[in-house]
């Protein structure tokens, strides 16, 4: 397919054909990921601005090692999460940047929708790097990807989401992303963690972890935030451990062949036990791996081939 | 000169009227009477009003005109000019100004700056609280001797159910209402939105319909139990309008008022995070619209209400979650109530009650087509078709999410104390 958007600011907005590019694009970069000299031509002369609102060192430093083995120049925009508190509004701050000519802007924000706000407002491709509770689509995306490596489909799968979903910004893009390429999903915690709508996005919700998991193909751990205890959402990191945390005797009710995800960082001994994470099974480092050919994907398709001067890899 | 208004289809649900008459008005600007359609006298002013709704002037219980300390926003002046242009003839202005109007060198700068206006009437509302800050009463008594037709620390609730009870018991000793901001501040949180499916889909964090059921419920409690008068402002969940409901059928002294947003618009109308539908209580779910509808129709909510909140567009243009509250809703509110009528879900009579006697009963203000009166007189096409654009608007902000909304009903002339402040 051509690829005609000019930003990816959640999975809401992808089709299927746009997930399966993006998963195909990426694919393709994870060889030039396993040379020696992990470096292609393809951006070269172009700049990508990481404009963190948020401090978040895996995600913004995965996007710029990304963009440096595509040969884009990178700098880095770390702001404190109130423009407003330095004099200068979020647009305002977006659209200096914007006059420096670059060709993409990542964005992480605390505020859900901010992205959205920006991509409308400005003519430079926008990449959601997680804005608040909302989305975080390059995450789901290294998720589908890792999905699709062991799997080799996502169709038809039973993927189980473990932990706090209201406020999780990764199980909200899996969610919509893995529903729309006709996986399965199933989503368990504690009921405050479990928005009361869920079941309308098309998943199943248990409050019973063991229900969960039995069957499951994919099983994804989400990090249990531990200001959310003293919100009184939860009672205790061992009450947490539990009924939510993922040990082997629990892990038996999946299938013998399923995988075990997380989106780190990881709380060991609370939503998932050492030995789960450390198994053959765990797929957590492979996912980070797949985080730069995903963001790779994400910064070509959006200022490679297709972008102001035509330039092809 | 006297003048006639000739022809128009003249309602007044006070005294039972609703049929073509005349409606006439002394050279002193007071209402001389009612009658049926006669010849017109020489020396007389005649406003032709066939095909018209000739009716008492509206009253809004519930706008922002955020002077002083916001005038970038709003002015006295400019918000009394919407509210002409609206066919609101008086409004009740809330107290969160800055400095608050929780002293009476506030209150009469306001009656001062309307005075100079001279366009609707404007009657402030004080403060419960001094500074809005929920700890210490304000000083009712003497804000009620300086023009103050009752109190409302809106935009915020009062907490502390004990000061609550206090404002109450204490607000009985000069017989005015107490008005609401229902919402449990700790159950909202920071929330932004109307917590459902939608704030789901957003990632934004949602107030709780029961943030306002349980302070509409608390504050019908205490005001049974204080035989005390409560206003509850904005209705905006179905919970809320159940509660009133009952209690009104205990005998609580309770009122109520529900804005066009609520009975208009629902949280999906958001969409992807447009600021203009970000709103104090926030836009809730179809169900609850319906419910605040059916409040309206069958009188467990009393009056309609815009809760006009202008905003300058930097504080709309911007991030969902940083936005500020709010919509103006003057020059939108009787079209939109009109809508209702239009879909067969309020009489024509109970939608000019809900806009005049409704509200005025609430804070005890003057209404209707009575003689010897001021004549505060509203004129209404209801069958003008026409699209509701930025241009159009009168108020100084122009954050409403109804601009491009195709509109059936506008004012074509605003009357108040005889004297014709506003024409098409």
């Amino acid at each position: 397919m051509i690829w005609r958007r000019k930003d990816v600011v959640g999975l809401a907005d992808l089709s299927v054909e746009e997930i399966t590019t993006i998963l195909d694009t990426a694919n393709s970069f994870k060889e030039v990921n396993q040379r020696e000299r992990k470096k292609v031509p393809t951006l070269r002369g172009k700049t990508v601005v990481n404009l963190f609102y948020e401090p978040s060192t895996r995600t913004r430093t995965s996007f710029e090692i990304a963009a440096k083995r595509l040969s884009a120049d990178t700098v880095n925009f770390s702001a404190s999460s109130s423009s407003i508190g330095k004099g200068e509004t979020l647009l305002d701050t977006v659209r200096n940047i914007e006059a420096m000519h670059p060709a993409i802007i990542v964005v992480r924000h605390p505020n859900a929708g901010t992205p959205h706000l920006l991509a409308r407002r400005v003519k430079i491709g926008v990449i959601n790097a997680g804005d608040g509770a909302h989305e975080h689509p390059s995450q789901a995306l290294l998720d589908m990807l890792m999905i699709r490596d062991v799997k080799g489909r996502i169709d038809g799968l039973t993927v189980a989401i473990v932990g706090d979903i209201v406020h999780s910004r990764v199980a909200r893009s899996n969610i919509i992303g893995l529903t729309r390429m006709g996986a399965k999903v199933r989503v368990a915690g504690p009921a405050t963690l479990l928005p009361a709508e869920i079941e309308r996005y098309g998943v199943e919700s248990y409050y019973n972890m063991d229900e969960a998991i039995e069957g499951a193909d994919v099983i994804m751990m989400l990090r249990i935030q531990l200001e959310r205890q003293r919100d009184a959402l939860f009672p205790s990191k061992r009450e947490y451990a539990r009924f939510f945390g993922l040990n082997n005797e629990r892990l038996a009710r999946a299938k013998p062949d399923a995988i075990i995800m997380h989106p780190g960082p990881m709380n060991r001994g609370v939503e998932i036990a050492s030995e789960v994470a450390d198994s053959t099974r765990s797929k957590i480092l492979d996912q980070v791996s797949n985080g730069v050919a995903i963001r790779m994907a994400l910064l070509y398709l959006l200022a490679g081939p297709y972008g102001d001067d035509g330039e092809v890899a | 000169m006297k003048t006639i208004i000739r022809g128009g289809r003249v309602i007044d649900p006070v005294r039972d009227i609703d049929g073509v008459r005349d409606v006439i008005i002394d050279d002193d600007g007071r209402l001389a009477g009612v009658e049926p359609a006669a010849d017109s006298p020489r020396d007389v002013e005649v406003i032709d009003a066939t095909g018209f709704l000739v009716l008492p002037g509206l009253i809004d219980l519930h706008v922002h005109l955020r002077e002083p300390g916001f005038e970038q926003k709003e002015t006295i002046a400019t918000g009394a000019r919407a509210a002409v242009a609206g066919g609101f003839t008086a409004v009740c202005c809330m107290a969160n100004t800055n400095p608050v109007n929780d002293h009476v060198s506030v209150t009469r700068l306001i009656l001062d700056r309307a005075r100079e206006a001279n366009l609707a009437r404007v009657y402030p509302l004080g403060a419960v609280t001094r500074g809005l800050a929920g700890e210490v009463l304000a000083e009712m008594g003497e804000l009620r001797d300086a023009g103050c037709v009752g109190f409302s620390d809106d935009g915020r609730c009062v907490m502390v159910s004990s000061v609550m009870r206090n404002a109450l018991v204490y607000a009985r000793t000069f017989d005015v209402p107490i008005a609401v901001h229902a919402i449990d501040e700790t159950l909202a949180g920071r929330a932004v939105m109307h917590e459902g499916e939608h704030s789901m889909r957003l990632g934004l964090s949602g107030v709780p319909s029961a943030a306002e059921d349980f302070m509409v419920a608390r504050d019908c409690v205490l005001a049974r139990h204080a035989g005390a008068r409560l206003h509850v402002q904005h209705v905006s969940t179905k919970g809320a309008v159940e509660i009133i409901r009952v209690a009104k059928g205990y005998g609580v002294r309770v009122t109520a008022e529900g804005t066009p947003h609520h009975f208009t618009l629902i949280d999906e109308d958001v969409g992807d995070y447009d600021t203009y539908f970000k709103m104090a209580p926030p836009l809730r779910s179809a169900e609850d619209r319906e419910a605040v509808i059916e409040g309206l129709a069958d009188g467990t909510l009393d009056a309609i209400a815009t809760d006009h909140a202008p905003h300058e567009s930097l504080v709309k243009d911007c991030e969902f979650e940083n936005a500020a509250n709010g919509i103006i809703g003057l020059e939108t509110a009787l079209p939109l109530s009109w809508d209702l009528v239009r879909a067969g879900r309020l009489s024509v009579r109970r939608c000019v009650e809900l806009l005049t006697s409704g509200p005025a009963r609430a804070f005890d203000l003057p209404y209707g087509l009575t003689k010897g009166a001021p004549a505060d007189i509203t004129i209404f096409d209801p069958d003008a078709r026409y699209v509701f654009t930025a241009d159009r608007i009168r108020s100084l902000s122009r954050n409403t999410p109804f601009v491009g909304r195709d509109m059936v009903g506008e004012v074509v002339r605003t009357i108040v104390g005889g004297r014709t402040v506003f024409t098409r």
